[in-house]
């Protein structure tokens, strides 16, 4: 199964503690060379990008160093694992990595598994999916 | 949470860090084999002391110090033998002295470590099932009952393969070598086999089979990933790790909503995984890099990269197909790699040249039972015009057939015949 990780934490962004680069650093090469890693990438901060948003039935452009948000995405990843409760597991690593070498940092890591790797929709799911978009 | 929650909870964290402990252990041990049974005994031990204790903060910490005493105690045990017997210490003290700095170039080592272990589970003095078996155990942290639910097989009889694989390799003095330069290549073909033999057993899975089946494939991928990261010259390597992407891309399509197979060419193209397709090609690309052009594995995924690179199934390069099985025709011996290049020289060059391949292997005992000989043939013949001979080559194709999928459609194909 493929499980996606998306951190989020409070803008505005920090960047990671020399510690906490090199505990990350471990785990990165730890589940490359296990084979379990399909693919990782930090973001450049909001600032570099923009914000394209809906709202009110009109399309506005928001340029990075205009948008106000107060959470922002800092990274993601993507593993090959076995079971939710390995993705679990996994995250919760992570997490205690940020709350071993970064105390007073908050933020959420997001863990969702990728549709059709090993995960099929259900019928009743679809079906779900299908309604509100066509309510919407 | 449930007992079944909290094994699962335990379980999992052990598979993360399995891949530490092992290599750690593997280094500190000297010994392959050894480091493989103090792990599963770590595991034992998290079973024991976890669902009252609860799962620690930091598991993996927990796990790692446990594994490294069972390990130091074994080590002292061994230095107690050594005085007993009168021999020097000296070896066993330096690695006491290492100890504190062994965290730090483990993690340089990691690599090293990895490259031990999948070469020692896939050994050559090993049969493949009981390489397969170990490299699934040591490498992937796979357990006995999962690998017996893979292959089909009872747990007792994959729990005594192992034991005697290890005991085979202690028993040969194989439980810490490190092949390299020529060896490595030498040894690379024992490993690909395994790794291909693995994936292949999760491809032939049906439908409704037991999950860990087709989970085979990821594994076996696994495997090939890890392969690529220790032995990154080697473009068979690559050539096997490509061509195990680019046919695990097509699993969501193989199947219809029944569960039949749907051929290659009549599949959904859309329903490929194109990400999959993507690294596939990639790994393709540095093989074709790194001077692997006529190697096997390659030459396959080359094949197979045909298919992938075609949106549709008219686009398909069936000329680049007919070449690459020429290719791989010379290289290996096989009436069976004929017949597949007999396919694709018909659609390349029309049904007379396919015709002429076919009858260049009609008699090769080889094939004396495989239906798709007479099958190929029948399609030929058919679009030759020769009608009576078509009809008579797929009720013959449908006689052979080994299942009633095969025959029902070679069948349906004699009928089609005007």
């Amino acid at each position: 199964m493929r499980f996606m990780y998306i951190v989020t934490s409070p803008q505005p962004m920090q960047a990671p503690t020399p510690a906490l680069m090199e505990a990350m650093g471990k785990i990165t090469e730890r589940e490359i060379k296990a084979g379990r890693m399909i693919d990782n990438g930090g973001l450049m901060p909001l600032r570099e990008g923009a914000r394209i948003a809906i709202a009110n039935g009109k399309l506005s452009v928001t340029d990075g160093p205009f948008v106000e948000a107060k959470e922002v995405i800092g990274g993601y990843a993507i593993f090959e694992l076995r079971d939710k409760a390995e993705a679990l597991a996994m995250a919760k690593e992570f997490m205690q990595l940020h709350l071993d070498y970064m105390p007073g940092w908050e933020g959420i890591c997001e863990m969702r598994a990728m549709i059709g790797h090993g995960t099929e929709m259900s019928g009743d799911e679809k079906a779900a999916i299908l309604a509100e978009a066509i309510r919407a | 949470m449930t007992a079944a929650d909290i094994h699962a909870a335990i379980l999992a964290a052990w598979r993360i860090e399995q891949p530490r402990l092992i290599t750690s252990l593997s280094r500190m041990l000297r010994d392959v084999p050894l480091a493989e049974e103090l792990t599963q005994d770590t595991l034992v031990a998290a079973l024991e002391a976890w669902p009252s204790s609860g799962v620690p903060e930091r598991p993996g910490a927990w796990l790692m110090a446990t594994a490294k005493r069972r390990a130091l105690d074994h080590l002292r045990r061994g230095k107690m033998l050594a005085r007993k017997h009168g021999m020097l210490a000296l070896d066993f003290e330096r690695e006491q002295q290492a100890m504190p700095d062994f965290d730090a170039s483990l993690d340089d080592d990691i690599g090293d470590e990895m490259l031990r272990l999948i070469f020692t589970a896939c050994h050559p003095l090993l049969s493949r099932d009981a390489a397969a078996a170990l490299a699934l155990r040591m490498i992937c942290g796979l357990t006995t009952e999962e690998i017996a639910r893979a292959f089909l097989a009872p747990e007792a009889t994959i729990s005594q393969r192992i034991v005697r694989a290890k005991r085979t390799l202690s028993e040969s003095g194989l439980t810490y070598e490190t092949p390299r330069g020529e060896a490595l290549a030498e040894r690379l073909a024992s490993v690909l086999e395994v790794v291909y033999l693995i994936f292949n057993e999760g491809y032939t899975a049906s439908r409704g089979d037991d999950w860990m089946r087709p989970q085979l494939c990821q594994e076996a991928l696994r495997l090939g990933r890890v392969l690529v990261g220790v032995a990154p010259r080697e473009p068979e390597a690559f050539g096997l790790l490509a061509l195990m992407e680019l046919n695990a891309s097509r699993a969501a399509a193989r199947t219809d909503a029944q569960g039949e197979p749907i051929l290659l060419l009549e599949q959904d193209r859309m329903r490929w995984d194109f990400v999959q397709i993507r690294r596939g090609l990639q790994a393709l690309g540095r093989a074709q890099a790194l001077g692997g052009e006529g190697g096997y594995y390659v030459l396959q995924a080359e094949i197979i990269a045909c298919h992938a690179r075609a949106g549709t199934a008219d686009a398909t390069d069936w000329s680049r197909i007919a070449r690459l099985y020429g290719i791989l025709s010379a290289r290996v011996r096989s009436p069976i790699i004929e017949l597949n290049r007999a396919v694709a020289v018909g659609m390349a060059e029309g049904p007379q040249a396919g015709l002429a391949i076919i009858e260049a292997i009609a008699d090769e005992p080889a094939l004396r039972n495989y239906h798709l000989l007479p099958g190929v043939r029948g399609d030929f013949l058919h679009k030759l015009g020769r009608h009576a001979e078509a009809r008579a080559a797929f009720e013959m194709a449908a006689a052979l057939a080994g299942n009633r999928r095969d025959r029902d459609l070679m069948q349906r194909r004699a009928r089609e015949v005007p």
